[in-house]
C-alpha cells in the first residue's frame, strides 16, 4: 500500500517547466532515490513536497491527506521531516540542544515560560543522540562540529518527533566518501528499524546504488525511468542524461 | 608556477593550517584531496588571499604574494571557484560573466562570451536568465566560466564535482583536459577520487591542516594503505 | 484642476532633495552593508557648504558652481569618513558600524556650529529662477521646475550607470557578494570609496539644491533621516526606481495633506509606508533579502552561558553596592544612578530582541518613550495614583509594539531596522503634533511619585527593585523555551520552521514582550523626572539605546548592562563640557574602532590573555 502518492505535479517558472507532470508513489519503510540531471526538476519536487513551492498543478496525499496548500510548520507535524542540502543547525546551541529544540516543538511547549530550556527532554535527546552515536558530543557547541557529524545532527533533529516520512535533499553533499556511506547507511538502519520512508535525491551513485530501494529518475521535469537499482543503471537513456560512461562511481561492492 | 611553503593559516583563535606546502608547476592538473575539514578550502583561500596565512610564504608566477589582497593576486593570473559558487544570483548569466572579465593576457589564448558557451551550452540557453534561478548544476558551470573570463594562468578549483551530474562530471574531466591543453595549470580540490584520477597528474592529501602525503596520481592508486587511510576508499 | 496640477508640481520639487538623499543611503548600504546613520549629516553640510561657497562665488556661474562644489565636497567628506572611520570595522559583527556613523553625527553636528554657529542661514534664490512661471494660470516657482528636472536627471544619469555600464554591473555584484568580487580581481576597496563618494555625493548635492526654498540649520541632520528611511523602505531596498517613485509619492501627498488635514502632516508619510507594506512587504519595487548572503562578516553568534559562581557573586556585590547608594546622602548620586538603572533596563530590553532575537531595531525608544507618555497621560487625565501608572505603563508600551510588531516582523534585516524607525516616528509624531492632549513640544510636566517614594532615596529604591528585576526577568527569559525559540530564529529561520515552530509568532512576541519591558523603563523615568517630552521617542533616544547595546557587545547578555551604564556616566561627564557632542562623537568613534566585540568582547580578550577564559573547545 503506498504512503505517499504523487500525482500529476506541475510546475513552471516562466516558461521553462521544471515540473512537467510527475506522478509516483512511496511505500511504507521504502528508501526511494530521485535522480537526474542538473535542472532536471528534482529540488523543485522536494519543495513542493514541503509546501515551500506551490505547485502549479496536482495533488501529493500524505496517508490520505492531501499536503498542497500546507504550510511546512503543519507538514512537519503530520510526521514529515526533512534535512536540508546545506546544513541548517542553531550554531550558538549545543549539539543536544540542538535536538532538545525540536522535541520542544514536538511537545508543544515553545511559549512556556516558567521552565529552563536546557532541562526540556534532555534525556529524549540524549537517546537520539545515542542513535546517531554522538553522545558523547552532546555538549559542544554545534558551530564546531566536523561537517559530518554536523550532517548526523541534522538526521537526530529530523527523526526527533519520529517522524514516518524524511525528505532528504542531497543529504551527503559536501561529504567525504568514506562518511557519505556512513551517513546512508545508518539512514538505512533507522529506517529499517522504525519503518520511515525516506524519500532522497543524491549525485553520488555509490551511495544511490548502495542504499536505494528503488530509483526514480527524472529529466527535464518528466519521469524518464523508474525501476530498481540495476534496471535503472542498465537503462540506456538513463546513461545517456545522466549516468555517462561511469568513470565518475564505483560499482557496489567495488570498495566494500 | 603557485609554491605555498609552510603556511599557517587561523580563523580568529582556531589554528587551521599548520605549516601546508605544496607546489604547482606550469601546465600541471594538481589535486588536493582530503575529508571534510581538512582544509582543502583553507588552503586555496589562503593562495587567493581571502585569509591570511600569519606565518609562510606563498609565490605566483615568481611574485611573493603572501599578504596580498585578493584583487591583485587575480591580476597577477590566479583564478578562483570558490565550492559554494558564489555566483551572482540578481544580476543575469551575461552579467556574471561580466563581472569576471578581465583584459587578454599575451601568452594564453583569451576566453569569451562565446567560446565559453560552447564549452558549457546549458549556459547558452539561459544567458539572459537570472544567476538565482539556474539549477544547482548549472550554477557550477556559471562559476567556472565566470572565473575563465579573467583569463587566468592557474586556476583553483574548489570541489568542482560537488552536486553535478555523473555525465557532466565526465564532461568537466575532459574540459580540464582541454585547459591543461591550452596550457592552463589548474589546482583542484577534490573528495571524489573517482574525478581526481581521471584529470590530475599529481596529488597532494591533506589532513587536520597537515600535509600527509604527495606524489603522482598513479603512485597515489597504487597506495591503497594511504588511501584508506585518509581518504577511507 | 490647475490647482492640484500646481500642487502636484510642489510635491514633485519637494520630492526631488528627499530622493537624493535616500539613493544615496540605499547605494551605500547596498554595496557597504553599513547603515550611514550620518546621511542626514552629510545632506546638512550640502546645504551649509553650498550656502558658504555662494558667498565666496558670486553670480550665475557662483550658484551653479556652489551646488557642484557642496556636491563634491561632501562626496570627499563621505570618502574622508569611509577610509578613516569605516575601514578599520568592516570585519567587525553585522551593523556594528552603525556605532561608529553615529559618533560622525555628533561629530559632524558640533563641527557645523562651531563653523556656521547657531543661527539658520538662509540662501539666495537661484539666479534666472527667482521668479514664478504660470502653468494652467496657476503660478508655480520656476526653480520648482529646476529641481524637478535634476531628479529626473538623475534618476537617469544613476539607472544608466547601474544597468548599462561595467561600474554599475560590479557594483550590483559587490551588493551580493563582495568577497567574491574581489577574488575576481576587483579592487574593493576603490569600489567601496567609490560607492561612499557617490552616495555622499548625491546627498550633498540634495543638501545644497533645497537651499534657495529653505535654510540650512542645524537640525538637518535628523531631521531628514526619517524622511528618507520611509523612502526607502516604502520604495524598496537597493531600487533607485522605489526611491524615486517613494519620494514623489510621499511629497506629493504631503503637499496635498497640508491643504486638508494640516494636523497629520507628519503623520501622513508613515501611514502611506503603512498602506505600502502591507500589500508589498518589501517595498514597491524590493525584493526580498537574500537568504544566507555571503558579505556578513564576523564571528559566529557564542552561545550565553549561564553566569559562574564568581559571575553570580560579581553580580551580587554590585546590586548590594547599589542599594548603598542613597546612604552616601548625596541626592544627586542617586538620581545619577537611578537614570544608569533606568537606562540598563532599556538597553536590556532592546538586546532582548537584538542580541537574543537578531533582529534590530532602530525604533526601540518608541516604546520606551511610549512607556513614559502612558504614564504621564493616565497620570494627568485619569488621577491615577502612581503604581498602577507604573503597571500602564508596560501595558500601553506593549500594546504598541503588539500593533507595530504585527507590521515589523515581516521582514527582516535592514528592511526590519528602518520599519521599526518609521513606526517610532509616526508615534513620535502623533505625540509631537497633537498639542492639545500630549502638549506638543513643552511636554507634560508635574508628573512625580506617589507621596511616600518622593524622596529621591526612596524612589531610587523603587527604581532598583523594579529595574534590576526587569532586568533579570529579561535575562532569565532568554534561558526559557521561549528564549531558546527565539535565539533559534536568528540562528537558522529555516531549521525553526522546519521543526514545526512559527517564525513570524515567536518573533512577534518578543518584539511585545521587549516594548513592554521598554515601556516600564519609560514609567519609572517619567517619576524619577517629573516631566516627558517627545526626545524620549525620537530618533536620537533610539540610537542611544543602540549605541548601548553595541557599545556593551551584543554577543553577552551582560553587555547591554555594560553599556548602558558606561554610556551614561560618560555622557552624564562629558555635558558639562561646551563642545561634548564632538568629544563623545571622537570617543564613540574610537572605542568602536578599538573594540569591535564591545566592551563585553574586551573583558573576554583581557581574560584571554591572563589565561582564565571561558575555555572554546578548539575546532576539531
Ligand atoms: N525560482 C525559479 N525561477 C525560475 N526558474 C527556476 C527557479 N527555480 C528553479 N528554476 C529552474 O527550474 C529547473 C529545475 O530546477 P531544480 O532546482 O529543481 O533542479 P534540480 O533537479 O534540483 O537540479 P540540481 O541537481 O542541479 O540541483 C532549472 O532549470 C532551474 O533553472
Ligand atoms: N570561517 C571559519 N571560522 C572558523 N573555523 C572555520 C571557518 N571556516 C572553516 N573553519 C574550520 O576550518 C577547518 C578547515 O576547513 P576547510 O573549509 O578548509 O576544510 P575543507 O577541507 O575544505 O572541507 P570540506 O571538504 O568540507 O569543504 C574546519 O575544521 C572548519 O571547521
Ligand atoms: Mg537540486
Ligand atoms: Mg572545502
Amino acid at each position: 500500500m503506498s504512503f505517499l502518492t504523487v500525482q500529476n505535479l506541475y510546475k513552471s517558472f516562466g516558461g521553462n517547466r521544471a515540473v512537467d507532470d510527475v506522478s509516483f508513489a512511496l511505500a511504507k519503510g521504502e528508501l526511494l532515490a530521485l535522480i537526474g540531471p542538473n535542472g532536471a526538476g528534482k529540488s523543485t519536487c522536494f519543495n513542493m513536497l514541503y509546501g515551500i513551492l506551490a505547485p502549479d498543478k496536482g495533488s501529493v496525499c500524505l496517508d490520505g491527506r492531501e499536503l498542497i496548500g500546507m504550510k511546512p510548520r503543519d507538514i512537519w507535524r503530520l510526521g514529515v521531516g526533512r534535512t536540508f542540502q546545506i546544513t541548517a543547525v542553531y550554531a550558538s546551541m549545543s549539539v543536544v540542544e540542538n535536538v532538545q529544540m525540536a522535541l520542544i516543538s514536538h511537545h508543544r511547549k515553545t511559549f512556556s515560560a516558567f521552565t529552563r530550556a536546557a532541562r526540556l527532554y534532555r534525556d529524549d535527546a540524549m537517546a537520539l543522540l545515542n542513535l546517531i552515536g554522538m553522545k558523547d558530543q552532546a555538549d559542544r557547541a554545534a558551530n564546531i562540529l566536523a561537517y559530518g557529524d554536523l550532517k548526523r545532527l541534522e538526521l537526530a533533529v529530523a527523526m526527533a518527533h519520529d517522524p514516518a516520512l524524511l525528505l532528504m535533499d542531497e543529504p551527503t553533499a559536501g561529504m567525504a566518501p568514506g562518511e557519505r556511506r556512513a551517513l546512508m547507511k545508518l539512514t538505512a538502519d533507522i529506517v529499517a528499524e522504525r519503518g520511515v520512508s525516506v524519500l532522497f535525491t543524491e549525485h553520488d551513485m555509490d551511495v544511490v546504488f548502495e542504499n536505494a530501494h528503488r530509483v526514480l529518475v527524472l529529466n527535464r521535469g518528466q519521469l524518464l525511468a523508474e525501476g530498481s537499482v540495476d534496471d535503472v543503471r542498465a537503462n540506456p537513456a538513463v546513461q545517456e542524461v545522466y549516468l555517462g560512461g561511469g568513470t565518475t562511481f564505483g560499482g557496489d561492492g567495488d570498495h566494500a | 608556477m603557485l609554491e605555498i611553503s609552510n603556511i599557517h593559516t587561523f580563523y580568529g583563535g582556531a589554528h587551521i593550517l599548520h605549516g601546508v606546502s605544496l607546489r604547482v608547476e606550469a601546465g600541471e592538473v594538481v589535486s588536493l584531496l582530503g575529508r571534510n575539514g581538512a582544509g582543502k578550502t583553507t588552503t586555496i583561500k589562503s593562495a587567493i588571499g581571502l585569509v591570511r596565512p600569519r606565518d609562510g610564504r606563498i609565490t605566483f608566477d615568481g611574485t611573493e604574494t603572501t599578504s596580498w589582497a585578493s584583487h591583485r593576486i587575480c591580476h597577477l593570473g590566479l583564478g578562483y571557484v570558490p565550492e559554494e559558487r558564489r555566483i551572482f544570483s540578481d544580476l543575469t548569466v551575461m552579467e556574471n560573466l561580466e563581472v569576471g572579465r578581465r583584459p587578454a593576457r599575451d601568452d594564453i589564448p583569451a576566453w569569451t562570451t562565446d567560446t565559453l558557451f560552447e564549452l558549457f551550452p546549458n549556459l547558452a540557453e539561459r544567458r539572459y536568465n537570472l544567476g538565482g534561478h539556474l539549477s544547482g548544476g548549472e550554477q557550477q558551470m556559471l562559476t567556472i566560466a565566470r572565473t575563465l573570463m579573467g583569463n587566468p594562468k592557474l586556476i583553483l578549483l574548489d570541489e568542482p564535482s560537488e552536486g553535478i551530474a555523473p555525465v557532466i562530471i565526465e564532461k568537466m574531466a575532459e574540459v580540464i583536459a582541454e585547459f591543461k591543453a591550452a596550457g592552463l595549470t589548474v589546482l583542484l580540490s577534490e573528495q571524489n577520487l573517482h574525478f581526481a584520477k581521471l584529470v590530475s597528474d599529481k596529488a597532494y592529501i591533506i589532513e587536520s591542516g597537515e600535509m600527509r602525503y604527495e606524489g603522482t596520481i598513479a603512485e597515489l592508486e597504487a597506495n591503497s594503505e594511504v588511501r584508506e587511510k585518509y581518504l577511507a576508499v | 484642476m490647475a490647482f492640484y496640477f500646481a500642487q502636484l508640481l510642489t510635491g514633485m520639487a519637494n520630492a526631488s532633495a528627499l530622493f537624493l538623499v535616500a539613493s544615496g543611503l540605499s547605494i551605500i548600504f547596498g554595496v557597504t552593508r553599513v547603515v550611514n546613520f550620518s546621511h542626514g549629516s552629510l545632506y546638512m553640510l550640502g546645504a551649509y557648504i553650498a550656502y558658504s561657497s555662494m558667498t565666496v562665488l558670486p553670480g550665475i556661474i557662483g550658484f551653479w558652481a556652489s551646488i557642484l562644489v557642496a556636491g563634491l565636497a561632501v562626496g570627499l567628506i563621505g570618502m574622508i569618513i569611509e577610509v578613516c572611520v569605516l575601514k578599520p570595522i568592516y570585519k567587525a559583527p553585522e551593523l556594528f558600524q552603525l556605532v561608529a556613523t553615529f559618533g560622525v553625527i555628533l561629530v559632524i553636528q558640533d563641527m557645523a556650529l562651531l563653523i556656521w554657529g547657531p543661527e539658520d542661514l538662509f540662501g539666495q534664490r537661484a539666479p534666472g529662477f527667482e521668479g514664478v512661471v504660470e502653468i494652467f494660470g496657476e503660478r508655480v516657482p520656476s526653480y520648482d521646475l529646476v529641481l524637478i528636472v535634476l531628479a529626473v536627471v538623475v534618476l537617469i544619469g544613476l539607472w544608466y550607470l547601474f544597468t548599462k555600464t561595467r561600474v554599475g554591473i560590479l557594483v550590483r555584484a559587490a551588493t551580493q557578494d563582495r568577497e567574491m568580487v574581489s577574488a575576481l580581481g576587483v579592487n574593493q576597496s576603490v569600489l567601496f570609496s567609490g560607492v561612499f563618494f557617490l552616495g555622499a555625493f548625491l546627498a550633498g548635492i540634495g543638501g545644497a539644491a533645497q537651499l534657495p526654498k529653505g535654510s540650512a540649520n542645524l537640525l538637518m541632520d535628523f531631521g531628514i533621516l526619517a524622511p528618507i528611511f520611509v523612502v526607502v523602505v516604502t520604495g524598496g531596498m537597493g531600487s533607485i526606481w522605489g526611491a524615486f517613485v517613494a519620494a514623489m509619492l510621499i511629497s506629493v501627498l504631503q503637499v496635498y495633506g497640508i491643504r486638508f488635514l494640516p494636523n497629520s502632516t507628519l503623520v501622513l508619510m508613515f501611514i502611506v509606508m503603512a498602506v505600502v507594506l502591507v500589500i508589498r512587504p518589501w517595498g514597491l519595487f524590493g525584493k526580498p533579502e537574500a537568504a544566507g548572503d555571503h558579505g556578513s562578516q564576523g564571528p559566529p553568534p557564542k552561545p550565553f552561558r549561564q553566569l559562574d559562581p564568581s559571575g553570580r557573586i560579581i553580580v551580587a556585590v554590585i546590586i548590594a553596592a547599589l542599594t548603598l547608594v542613597p546612604l552616601s546622602g548625596v541626592n544627586f548620586l542617586s538620581v545619577l544612578f537611578a537614570d544608569i538603572i533606568i537606562f540598563c533596563l532599556f538597553a536590556a530590553s532592546l538586546h532582548y530582541i537584538l542580541g537574543v532575537g537578531g533582529l534590530v531595531s532602530f525604533g526601540h525608544a518608541a516604546f520606551y518613550g511610549g512607556g513614559a507618555y502612558v504614564a504621564a497621560l493616565f497620570v494627568q487625565y485619569a488621577g491615577t495614583p502612581m503604581e498602577l501608572a507604573l503597571m500602564l505603563a508596560p501595558l500601553g508600551a506593549g500594546f504598541a509594539a503588539l500593533i507595530i510588531g504585527w507590521f515589523c516582523v515581516r521582514l527582516t534585516g535592514v528592511y526590519f531596522a528602518m520599519l521599526t524607525l518609521a513606526c517610532a516616528q509616526v508615534l513620535w509624531s502623533i505625540v509631537f503634533q497633537w498639542d492639545e492632549v500630549t502638549g506638543g513640544d513643552d511636554g507634560m510636566l508635574s508628573i512625580w511619585p506617589s507621596a511616600w517614594a518622593s524622596e529621591p532615596g526612596v524612589y531610587y529604591y523603587l527604581v532598583l527593585v523594579l529595574g534590576v528585576g526587569g532586568v533579570l526577568v529579561l535575562r532569565a527569559m532568554a534561558h526559557t523555551p521561549f528564549g531558546y525559540a527565539l535565539r533559534g530564529t536568528r540562528d537558522s529561520a529555516l531549521r525553526t520552521e522546519a521543526i514545526g515552530m512559527n517564525v513570524k509568532l515567536i518573533q512577534w512576541m518578543a518584539f511585545v514582550f521587549a516594548g513592554a519591558m521598554a515601556g516600564l523603563a519609560g514609567g519609572l523615568f517619567v517619576f524619577a523626572k517629573g516631566s516627558v517630552f517627545p526626545t524620549e521617542m525620537e530618533i536620537a533616544t533610539s540610537f542611544d539605546a543602540l549605541i548601548m547595546v553595541f557599545l556593551g557587545g551584543v554577543q553577552s547578555l551582560t553587555g547591554p548592562i555594560a553599556g548602558a551604564s558606561v554610556f551614561t556616566l560618560l555622557q552624564d561627564w562629558l555635558s558639562r563640557f561646551e563642545y561634548w557632542r564632538l568629544l563623545l562623537g571622537l570617543l564613540i568613534i574610537f572605542i568602536a574602532i578599538l573594540l569591535p566585540g564591545g566592551l563585553a568582547g574586551a573583558v573576554d580578550q583581557v581574560k584571554a590573555l591572563l589565561g582564565r577564559a571561558p575555555k572554546d573547545e578548539a575546532a576539531p
